[in-house]
């Protein structure tokens, strides 16, 4: 496997660097012989970092072979690194977290995502596109709407690609973080009611 | 189910658009229901579009989304000890289990161990939280299908446990009870607590329990209505991340208490090679609205078990984590009698001091009443984390409705959406 990213070799304890032992990373390294992988562990959770365009035929291979047998897709993250004291591979990422009912085992898989244009609006970005998952979990659905509605990263081939939580015409994807905790300009927009006109 | 759906012709997945209601609304056949989001039977705000054919439903599509409050970026601005305070407002039918959830991330993020005492009180609360949230369900599940005397007796029970939480925190409804490596203060008195708690298992939750089963189990109306109904697979299921009591309704033996342990239910939990505490999963494999809630039952005695085993033998010392001094905000005593505790204290919560977090991210999570509930923290190395991402088990569970509901009546609905136990406050969060 290549070199774990910087982000978390740091952080695990001084001297001794992640624990990249999971049998899982060499099955994958074994079946997928030309992609290229990166990995990482911490606290015992190992998460194996693949090319966006790798991403679903990675997650299928965990899935269907019985060697890995992750049948459980328990969460769908979508993180947006902007501003994170260290380096990342790109600016936001997805995390698949997958369990294996069998062995009990827990594994995650991520995959980062540069945009192409301003992130400040909710224009189509071509840039953040991944193959949805709900063919292999149909679970998917509504974690993978939540993370497009949060975060802007679209799905292809998603059977119901709307947004989920905030309404079609909100302008912003509002887990960004160059979108403000206190929102843009929609407060600003409410009438102003004093004492005197209450 | 002798019902078939009539082949539809494909339509836009935009139902909430005007256009879409005059092409479908006219045509004799169909119609279009709008259910929520105001509704007494949908217990809290959610919205179903219902396309009917007569009274069955042909198709269900669910709209959440108007309780949203952004729980997950204000989480980016509190920290670690202030936003339990946010978490506790999630699934609010069970808030205690929010806290021990989102402080169980933040110390396994940290590496803290939390002392035997903490583990105990956590899981005490943590089972309470559960025969709480699973009284909520299983009572307003009678109520919509009109089993009003049922309801009753199960919210009399959540009563006592009200008073417990407000005993041991000052809060009836939103505890805020956990902090990193701890908790917010010990007992006030272990003598009382524990007393109030043997006499709300004795005199009221066994006899509550006897009562809404004997009301319900072999009632005919009630095995009517929820027999059959909303019925999902074992392998649907897992196919659509379901978990707790609602997935092992259809037979997926699955509780993370006993395949993940954490807390009392792990072996060695206070390091002197203790038991974890036993008790038993129940499943059923019919996966309808009537097993769904007869596994809710079973739970709350199972619930019950695990307090009785846990509540004689609660162990004395700290209730704070002693391994790392640093992550603990000391008590008030300390904080307003001792130099050392006000520096501590002072430590902590300034804005340019407090937690040394590792720059990583970790997943953590518990078995709440509903399933699955984890946190994914990604921490940037400062005391606030840099962004907290919340897997709610209804969320998930609730995702499934409209795959449920297709082909039953316009009354099961009701029944159907009790048996989610769908909280609007952690589903839209």
């Amino acid at each position: 496997m290549g070199a774990e990213t910087p982000s978390n070799a740091a952080s695990n304890a001084p001297g001794k660097g992640p624990n990249l032992d999971h049998p899982v990373f060499a099955l994958v390294k074994g079946h997928f012989a030309s992609k290229r992988f990166s990995a990482t562990e911490f606290r015992g959770q190992s998460t194996l970092i693949v090319q966006p365009g790798d991403a679903h035929a990675v997650l299928g291979f965990l899935k269907n072979d019985p060697r890995c047998g992750f049948n459980f897709l328990a969460d769908v993250v979508g993180v947006d690194y902007l501003g994170y004291p260290s380096k990342t591979i790109g600016r936001f990422a997805v995390v698949y977290v997958l369990r294996c009912f069998e062995r009990e085992d827990l594994f995650f898989v991520k995959t980062f995502l540069d945009p192409s244009l301003p992130t400040d609006g909710i224009v189509e970005d071509p840039a953040l596109y991944l193959d949805s998952v709900t063919d292999l979990w149909p679970g998917a659905e509504w974690m993978e709407r939540e993370v497009y509605d949060m975060l802007g990263i679209r799905f292809r081939n998603h059977p119901d690609p709307r947004r989920i939580l905030t309404w079609e015409a909100y302008p912003a994807h509002p887990l960004r973080k160059d979108y403000p905790v206190r929102g843009r300009e929609e407060r600003e927009q409410f009438r102003l009611v004093d004492r005197t006109d209450a | 189910m002798p019902f078939t759906l009539k082949p539809a012709e494909p339509f836009d997945v935009d139902v909430e658009s005007t256009e879409y209601l005059k092409k479908h609304i006219d045509t004799g056949e169909r119609w279009v229901l709008n259910f929520g989001p105001q509704h007494p039977a949908t217990h809290t705000t959610l919205r179903l579009v219902l396309e009917l054919d007569g009274e069955r439903v042909a198709r269900c599509t669910p709209h959440i989304g108007y309780l949203h409050s952004g729980f997950e970026k204000l989480g980016e601005h509190l920290d670690y000890n202030q936003y339990v305070t946010i978490v506790s407002r999630m699934d609010y039918s069970a808030p205690i289990v929010n806290d021990i959830a989102w402080h169980g991330a933040v110390e396994k993020l940290f590496d803290i161990e939390i002392t035997p005492r903490c583990k105990v009180l956590r899981t005490i609360m943590l089972e309470m939280g559960r025969i709480q949230s699973h009284l909520l369900c299983v009572a307003a599940a009678g109520l919509d299908l009109g089993a009003f005397t049922a309801f009753l007796y199960g919210f009399n029970s959540r009563e006592r446990i009200y008073d417990i939480i407000d005993y041991i925190s000052g809060q009836r409804f939103h505890p805020d009870w956990t902090r990193v490596g701890g908790l917010m203060q010990d007992l006030p008195d272990t003598g009382v607590f524990v007393r109030m708690v043997k006499a709300w298992l004795k005199d009221d939750l066994a006899g509550a329990i006897d009562d809404m089963e004997g009301l319900l189990n072999r009632n005919r109306i009630f095995m009517d209505r929820t027999m059959g109904i909303g019925v999902l697979t074992k392998q649907e299921a897992i196919a659509h991340s379901c978990t707790g009591p609602f997935a092992r309704a259809s037979g997926v033996v699955r509780d993370v208490r006993k395949d993940a342990p954490f807390l009392c239910f792990a072996d060695n939990w206070d390091g002197q090679g203790a038991k974890g505490v036993r008790f038993m999963v129940p499943v059923m494999n019919e996966g309808d609205v009537y097993s769904r809630y007869r596994v809710r039952v079973e739970e709350i005695k199972q619930s019950a078990k695990i307090i009785e085993q846990l509540i004689d033998a609660i162990p004395g010392g700290p209730i704070d984590t002693f391994a790392d001094a640093k992550m603990v905000k000391p008590p008030k005593s300390q904080v307003y009698g001792s130099i050392e505790g006000l520096i501590q204290h002072f430590e902590l919560i300034m804005s340019n001091r407090g937690w040394k977090a590792p720059i990583a991210e970790c997943y953590s999570s518990i078995e709440s009443p509903n399933g699955e509930l984890g946190y994914f923290i990604v921490a940037d190395g400062s005391p606030r984390p840099f962004r907290v991402k919340v897997r709610p088990p209804i969320f998930v569970n609730y995702s499934t409705m409209a795959k449920m509901t297709e082909g039953h009546l316009l009354s099961d609905v009701v029944g159907i959406i009790g048996s989610v136990n769908v909280i609007a406050a952690e589903l839209d969060r």
